[in-house]
Formats: C-alpha cells, sequence, structure tokens
C-alpha cells in the first residue's frame, strides 16, 4: 500500500508539470492582453508593463523562470490585474475561506444525502423513500446560481436572520448561506446514489443469509450492508469535494465570500496571467491528492481490490 | 473593473470656469457643513457596495474608477471637486500661473500624513516622479503625459532620469509645475488620485506591500483599516487630517458585490446606505418602492454603435446613405424607455448633452417623428440598393454583458425590416477590445465617457489618429476644426460644426447618454448629486435623524 501511495505521488509530479506547461502554451495562446483598456495603452507604457512582468522575455525563458520559482521557492509570482497583491497572497486569503465552507457543504452532502438515500433504501417503497426521493429530486434540479439569490431573499430580506453575504473571518452566520447553497445539489446526487447502491446490496444473496439465520435488521444494515453500499458513494466524493471548492464560483460571487473559487473565472477573463497559474495548479494538486485518496479508501472497503 | 464599459477616469472641470479661477483662495472649511436644521444621527457610518475588487489602492497605479473613489477617501491631493464638480482647494491653498504653463502651489501648512509627518511638497515631487518611472511601471504613467509636464513623454520612455521631470519643490509648502504647453485646466487635472502625494519611507519600506492595512500611511480624511479581497474594506477617520472636526463620517465599509442583483436585495435588506450602477430596467420599480432613495443623475457618457469604414468592414458601410438609415431606424425612445428604464436621453449626437459649457446642435433628424425617420431610413437603403429582396448581412460585435446582449438585439430588431440581418457575437472584454482595435466587425458597441467635463473629450475620439477611434472614421476638416478648438476662444463655434459634420457622414451611431442610477439611504445630506462625473468624498457627506 505505501509503496503504491509512493509510486503515485511520483507520477504526480510529472503531471503537474505538464499542467503547467500546457496552461502556460494555452494562456498565451489566447487571443488580448491583461494590460489592455478601453482607450487603449500607448507602447511605451505597455512596453515598461510588460518588462515589470517578464513578458519582453522569449518564451522559453519565462515558462523555466516560473517554474523553477514554484519548484524553489514556492512562490507563484505576482497578479496581473491587483497590483497590491502576489498570487501567495491572494491563495491565503482566499483558499481557507474556500475550504472552510466547502468543508461543511461536503459534510452537509454526505451526512444529510447518505442519511436520505440509506432510510430511502430500507424502507423501500414507502411514504419516506417517496419523501426522500422528492427532495433529492427537489434539491438536484434546483441550481445553485437559483437557490443562492432565494436563499438570500428568504433569510436576509425577508425574514431578517442571516447576513446576506460576507465572510468575516468565518463566522457562523456568515456560513450557513454559502453551505446550503453549495451543498444542496451534491446532497442530493450522493442520496440518489446511496440509495440505489443500498437497494442493489440489500437484495444480494448475503443479505437473504444473514436475514435467515436470523439477525436483527439493524444490524444487518450497520454491519454487512453499509460497507459495500459506501463504494459508489466513496468513488463519487473525492471529485465531488475538488468539485465543491471548484465549482464554488457561484457561491463566492452570490455570497461575497472572498473565497478562491471566483478568480478561476475573474482570472481567465482578465487575462491575469499568475493568478490563472497559480489557481490551476492548486486545483490540479487538489484532484490528484483527492484521487488518491479515493483509491486507497477503495482499499480499506473492498477487500477484492488489491495494489 | 474591466467589466465596465468605460474608465470615468479623469476628474476635471470646464476650462472656461478655470481660466478664471488661476488664483484661488481656501474656504474655511471644506468637509461636511451640517445645514442648519438638521440634527446629525448618532450612527456616523457609511457603507457601499461596488461590483468588482479594484485592483490596487496605489494613487500613482490606479487606473480605474472604484479604486480611485477609495483612493480620494484615504488620499488628498492639491485640489478637489466640490459637489457640482467645481475645483477646489484641498491640499494646497491657493494657485497661480505664468501664462498657464508655469504653475505654483501653495500648499497647507497643516495637513499631516496618518502617522503625523507633515505633508510636504517634497512628497508631491516624489510621488509625480514616481507615477513617471518606468521602474513603476504603472499604467497610467501616460496620464502624466497627458497632463504636458515637461519632460514626461522622456522619462515615461526611460529616455530621461524621473528627477528631469518638470515638478519641483521651491520650499516645503510651494510646488512649481512647469508644462509644456498652456494648460488654462491645470489646476482640475491634479485632482485625480494619479497626482496625490504618498509617503516615501513608507513605500521605501514595504515596497508592493505598502497599501496594506497596517503599513499604509495616507493623507486624507480616513485611512484604511482592513481589506479582504473580494469581500469587503473598512475606513475609519483619520485623526490626523487638517479638517478632521469637520468630517462627520466616521466610518466606511465597502462591500465587493460581483451580483448587481445580489447587492440590490442587501441594500433593501439594510445592510449597507448606497448602492450605484443600477441593474438595467430595475430603475422604475425601485423608484415606485423606495421614491426618496432612488436616484437618476446625468453622468458624463455616451453609448454609441461604432461603424467600420476601412475595409475589413462591410463595402455597404462606406456609403452615408446606409449609415444613416441604420441611424435613423433605431428607435431611441424605445431604447431608453422600454431597455434601460433608465431616465437615459435618447442621443443624436456623440458629446453628452450635459457635458459643461457645450451647447448640443440642432441635428435633424433629432427632431423628426420615429415615423419620419423610419421613411426615410427606408428610402435611403432603397437607394443604397438595399432591401428585404437584398439583405445586408452586418456583423454586430459586443463585450459579453446583459445589458449589452438585450440592446444589440432590439437593435437587430429594428433593423429588419429594411433588409438588415444582424449576426451578433460576443467576446469577453479583453477579446473585445483586440477585435474591435483591429477592426474585426461590421457594427460594435462602444461606449465613452469624459475624461474631463467639456466637450472635447468626446468629439476627440472621432479624429483620424485618436486611439479609440475603432471605426476609423476620418474627415480631414473634422480633424482641423478639433485642432483649432484649442486655442479658440469660444471652441463650442467648433464642436456644434464637429457635430453637424458627423450627424451628416453619420459617422457613428449614437445610441443613448448615460446617467448614473443609485440608491441612497434617505437619511444622507450633502451627498454630490450635480458631480456629472460621481465624483464624490465622503467627508462631505453626513447622516440626520429622520422621522
Amino acid at each position: 500500500m505505501i509503496a503504491f501511495i509512493l509510486r503515485r505521488l511520483m507520477v504526480a509530479v510529472p503531471v503537474l508539470l505538464l499542467l503547467v506547461v500546457v496552461t502556460f502554451v494555452l494562456m498565451y495562446a489566447a487571443p488580448g492582453s491583461p494590460f489592455a483598456t478601453e482607450r487603449g495603452v500607448p507602447p511605451f507604457v505597455l512596453a515598461n508593463l510588460e518588462r515589470e512582468y517578464g513578458l519582453d522575455r522569449p518564451f522559453a525563458v519565462q515558462i523555466w523562470t516560473y517554474v523553477s520559482r514554484i519548484v524553489t521557492q514556492f512562490d507563484f509570482g505576482p497578479s496581473f490585474v491587483y497590483r497590491d497583491q502576489d498570487v501567495n497572497d491572494l491563495i491565503r486569503q482566499g483558499f481557507p475561506v474556500t475550504l472552510t465552507y466547502g468543508f461543511w457543504a461536503f459534510l452537509l452532502a454526505v451526512l444529510v444525502g447518505g442519511t436520505l438515500g440509506i432510510v430511502a433504501a430500507i424502507r423501500h417503497n414507502s411514504w419516506l423513500d417517496y419523501l426522500a426521493v422528492g427532495i433529492s429530486v427537489g434539491a438536484q434540479v434546483l441550481p445553485n446560481f437559483v437557490l443562492a439569490p432565494i436563499l438570500v431573499l428568504v433569510f436576509t430580506l425577508w425574514l431578517g436572520w442571516l447576513p446576506g453575504g460576507g465572510w468575516r473571518g468565518g463566522q457562523a452566520e456568515y456560513i450557513v448561506l454559502p453551505v446550503i447553497a453549495l451543498g444542496t445539489s451534491y446532497m442530493a446526487s450522493i442520496a440518489r446514489i446511496a440509495r440505489a447502491s443500498m437497494l442493489e446490496v440489500l437484495s444480494s444473496n448475503f443479505i437473504r443469509t444473514a436475514r435467515a439465520k436470523g439477525l436483527p435488521g439493524w444490524r444487518i444494515v450497520l454491519h454487512h450492508a453499509l460497507k459495500p453500499a459506501l463504494l459508489p458513494i466513496v468513488s463519487y466524493l473525492g471529485p465531488a469535494f475538488v468539485g465543491m471548492i471548484t465549482g464554488s464560483v457561484v457561491i463566492d460571487i452570490a455570497f461575497s465570500t472572498g473565497g478562491i473559487g471566483q478568480f478561476f473565472v475573474a482570472s481567465a477573463l482578465n487575462r491575469d496571467y499568475g493568478v490563472m497559474m497559480g489557481i490551476t495548479v492548486l486545483f490540479g494538486a487538489l484532484t490528484i491528492f483527492f484521487n488518491l485518496l479515493v483509491d486507497v479508501a477503495y482499499a480499506w472497503i473492498d477487500p477484492k481490490i488489491r495494489y | 473593473m474591466k467589466r465596465l464599459t468605460l474608465l470615468a477616469s479623469v476628474a476635471t472641470l470646464a476650462a472656461a470656469t478655470l481660466a478664471a479661477a488661476t488664483a484661488a483662495t481656501a474656504p474655511a472649511a471644506l468637509a461636511a457643513e451640517v445645514a442648519p436644521g438638521d440634527t446629525l444621527a448618532e450612527d456616523q457610518t457609511f457603507s457601499y457596495s461596488i461590483l468588482d475588487q479594484f485592483p490596487t489602492l496605489d494613487p500613482q497605479l490606479n487606473e480605474e474608477v472604484q479604486g480611485s473613489h477609495v483612493i480620494s477617501q484615504l488620499f488628498e491631493g492639491l485640489t478637489r471637486q466640490d459637489g457640482d464638480g467645481n475645483v477646489i482647494p484641498a491640499g494646497a491653498t491657493q494657485w497661480t500661473s505664468e501664462d498657464n504653463t508655469v504653475w505654483t502651489f501653495t500648499l497647507r501648512d497643516d495637513a499631516k500624513w496618518s502617522n503625523g509627518d507633515p505633508v510636504t511638497a517634497a512628497d508631491y515631487v516624489y510621488a509625480w516622479r514616481r507615477a513617471a518611472d518606468p521602474a513603476t511601471a504603472s499604467p497610467y504613467s501616460w496620464y502624466v503625459e497627458l497632463s504636458s509636464i515637461a519632460g514626461a513623454a522622456e522619462v515615461i520612455s526611460g529616455a530621461a532620469a524621473p528627477d528631469t521631470l518638470g515638478v519641483e519643490a521651491v520650499d516645503d509648502h510651494t510646488l512649481k509645475v512647469t508644462l509644456t504647453q498652456p494648460l488654462p485646466f491645470f489646476p482640475a487635472v491634479v485632482t485625480y488620485a494619479t497626482f496625490m502625494p504618498t509617503h516615501e519611507a513608507t513605500v521605501e519600506a514595504f515596497g508592493p506591500d505598502w497599501t496594506k492595512p497596517g503599513n499604509i500611511v495616507s493623507n486624507g480624511a480616513y485611512t484604511l483599516e482592513e481589506l479582504a479581497v473580494n469581500e469587503f474594506f473598512r475606513l475609519a477617520k483619520n485623526p490626523q487630517y487638517w479638517d478632521a472636526e469637520n468630517v462627520q463620517i466616521t466610518e466606511i465599509t465597502g462591500y465587493i458585490i460581483n451580483d448587481r442583483n445580489q447587492s440590490v436585495t442587501r441594500w433593501e435588506a439594510g445592510e449597507f446606505t448606497m448602492m450605484d450602477d443600477l441593474p438595467a430596467g430595475t430603475y422604475p420599480d425601485l423608484l415606485a418602492q423606495y421614491p426618496d432613495e432612488t436616484f437618476s443623475t446625468p453622468r458624463l457618457c455616451s453609448y454609441f454603435y461604432a461603424i467600420n469604414v476601412t475595409e475589413s468592414g462591410n463595402p455597404a458601410l462606406q456609403d452615408v446613405n446606409v449609415r444613416r438609415a441604420l441611424s435613423y431606424m433605431l428607435d431611441r425612445n424605445v431604447i431608453v424607455d422600454q431597455v434601460l428604464k433608465g431616465g437615459q436621453l435618447p442621443a443624436y449626437n456623440f458629446a453628452h448633452v450635459q457635458t459643461a459649457g457645450f451647447e448640443p446642435p440642432e441635428i435633424d433628424y433629432a427632431s423628426w417623428s420615429q415615423q419620419e425617420r423610419m421613411e426615410k431610413a427606408r428610402e435611403l437603403m432603397a437607394q443604397a440598393g438595399y432591401g428585404p429582396d437584398n439583405p445586408l448581412e452586418l456583423d454586430l460585435i459586443y463585450n459579453t454583458s446583459d445589458d449589452h446582449k438585450a440592446l444589440a438585439t432590439v437593435a437587430a430588431q429594428m433593423w429588419k425590416p429594411l433588409g438588415v440581418n444582424i449576426t451578433l457575437s460576443n467576446y469577453e472584454w479583453q477579446s473585445y477590445i483586440d477585435i474591435r482595435g483591429e477592426q474585426n466587425f461590421d457594427l460594435a458597441r462602444s461606449g465613452w465617457c469624459g475624461d474631463y467635463n467639456e466637450a472635447s473629450t468626446f468629439l476627440d475620439l472621432l479624429t483620424t489618429t485618436h486611439g479609440s477611434n475603432d471605426g476609423k472614421y476620418s474627415n480631414a476638416e473634422v480633424d482641423a476644426l478639433m485642432k483649432a478648438s484649442r486655442t479658440m476662444e469660444n471652441p463650442n463655434e467648433a464642436y456644434t460644426e464637429v457635430e453637424q459634420i458627423v450627424a451628416d457622414e453619420m459617422a457613428i451611431i449614437p445610441v443613448y447618454h448615460y446617467t448614473q442610477n443609485f440608491l441612497l439611504d434617505d437619511d444622507i445630506r450633502g451627498w454630490p448629486m450635480n458631480n456629472v462625473e460621481n465624483n464624490w468624498y465622503i467627508q462631505d457627506i453626513y447622516r440626520v435623524v429622520t422621522e
């Protein structure tokens, strides 16, 4: 197992490097410049800006400088748009925010979604099942960019219970709405997967055997059915967690959380080369890491899997 | 920031007013004068929402509107604007000039930095050199050159050292500026952030981090206390400010809210005091709901479609009849009243009709009824050989935005009866600038905001060599008139003539003149409603007790 993890980590390095190079090339191939403005920047002003950011040097030198600075100093360089901040500053400020509400949304999705799905499967074709399916279908069809304004309308404007946005260092009342808006559709997906997989496991031979032996229902579910039923959920959770963090652009915009998700889109639109690269590398690394985590979890859950 | 259609950047006043004001003396107090009968509220805080995080609070690096609003609270330049847009003394108490070319500013002797250091002429010299210095790499350094300061071009291009710039500290409280040409409105030019002083020791000590809370030292009415990127920032009253006793608002909070509809909801929930730039079409409903808190004031910008008259455009556009037909066919009243609904003014000429000292010319088709315009348009189009049987295919480009899209869709529908088939293409902003600048379009959505409150800031755009003349309209007469206007006693005559030519030749398709639509709590007094450049200083406002 340790050898497997090490091997995977070693592969991750060239994958990340490849990601950096490909993103770098794509970024430069895109039309537009971070310094372009409506009225046009005079050539000598543009020259000063390009010198400041090293854009006047040959492409190969630029990419080499960039990569070696990351490897040796873990420095992602300056932002091309936010002159008062460098990329490390922006990640240091924004990432903990995203991680915090991402974590709570993940927890909400797993706990509520998992419970709903499993309860629905155990009480198959009962009113509980219909209710759970109803909730999860409803939550699934409500995208977060629709849900977010509705939440603000209800909880901020009408009820006045919660602030409509902001973060303020992660105070509880600022976290609630982003977590609900982000977690809901994931919760629905998890509920559906959990229900389907639990149903399948409950109708398998070894469960019938356990029932025949006269084991109590809760024991069958907890000790025998749960673990195999988790497998499809776990394979969903890894990408889902990364998705929650990267897909949080809607949440960041709707709730002004200051999270890092919005840079994902904004940096590309602004041609903020520095931030775009930094975010891509960060999310690339996260994706690789969580995929590895899922693979390890597989081995733990399913004894048939060996590495 | 980049999403802004225009850069309302420079704050200036009509040259005419200023020429008379070459020597000015400071009034007793500048900041909020509480009107008789007003009772100050206990809560003197102000908060507002902005659409995008500003890129910098460094006065010399700033190039956009939201940042310059915050910088205007943190820093104080030689001059600033009052509620009507007039230039008033600020860091300088008075100024004189020799032939409008050599300017001498007398600084107030009681001005202090937020750390207690006195503000001296050397601080201005340092800042101005820094703005031009290629090592600073300011995207706004061209503004120093535009201001005609001697040696600016050479310094910016690296041909001369920064200390050769034509600005000099005669003594601690006297600043002398030498220009390359007479500029009667120079005191208005220096209201902008680029020319605000910076504290050398702080900049040198912290480098690029000097504007961060805890590091920054400023000389304005407020200091920066907190800043969380893309979330919020907070300013507090600066006790060291020379006029602090007349500053009523004790705290300013800005919220960065990327979604304007969310912003409206949060304002309605009472989360902040002011929100500008309302979503298109929401003004009438908000006005009905909050009649005392919804405002529409003129804003010095014009919206138009640029027409590509070069060879890369559809050749039909080189026919003046086609250009006129397109313009006539556009029902601006429908656009203004039913699409935008924010009190915008239908435009038949280019310069905003509220531009100071500008008398809008009598454009013939402005006085026709829409029915007459449409009949004329059909006639002209038929003359040009186009119609429903022989349709004209045009490519209209706009930068990605719901508002531009709505307007372009409506325009395309209006042109359809002429036999004009419009293909709409939208591009995100940074690509859009490139595509439009390279004339890869037939019609292009454009907007222009006045750099200063005088008509030449608009009309110069239609001269042959102007960098933002993206349709490449060129008329020798227009060029000559605009050049002559600079030294004319009454440049308005030239402007009228230019507008007539532009309307006859339909160099562009004017669509509407902007308004500023905003929400403001009804207990705020002193808001500068008549400042068409939308420059505000929170030190001028205060909260009152309302019933």
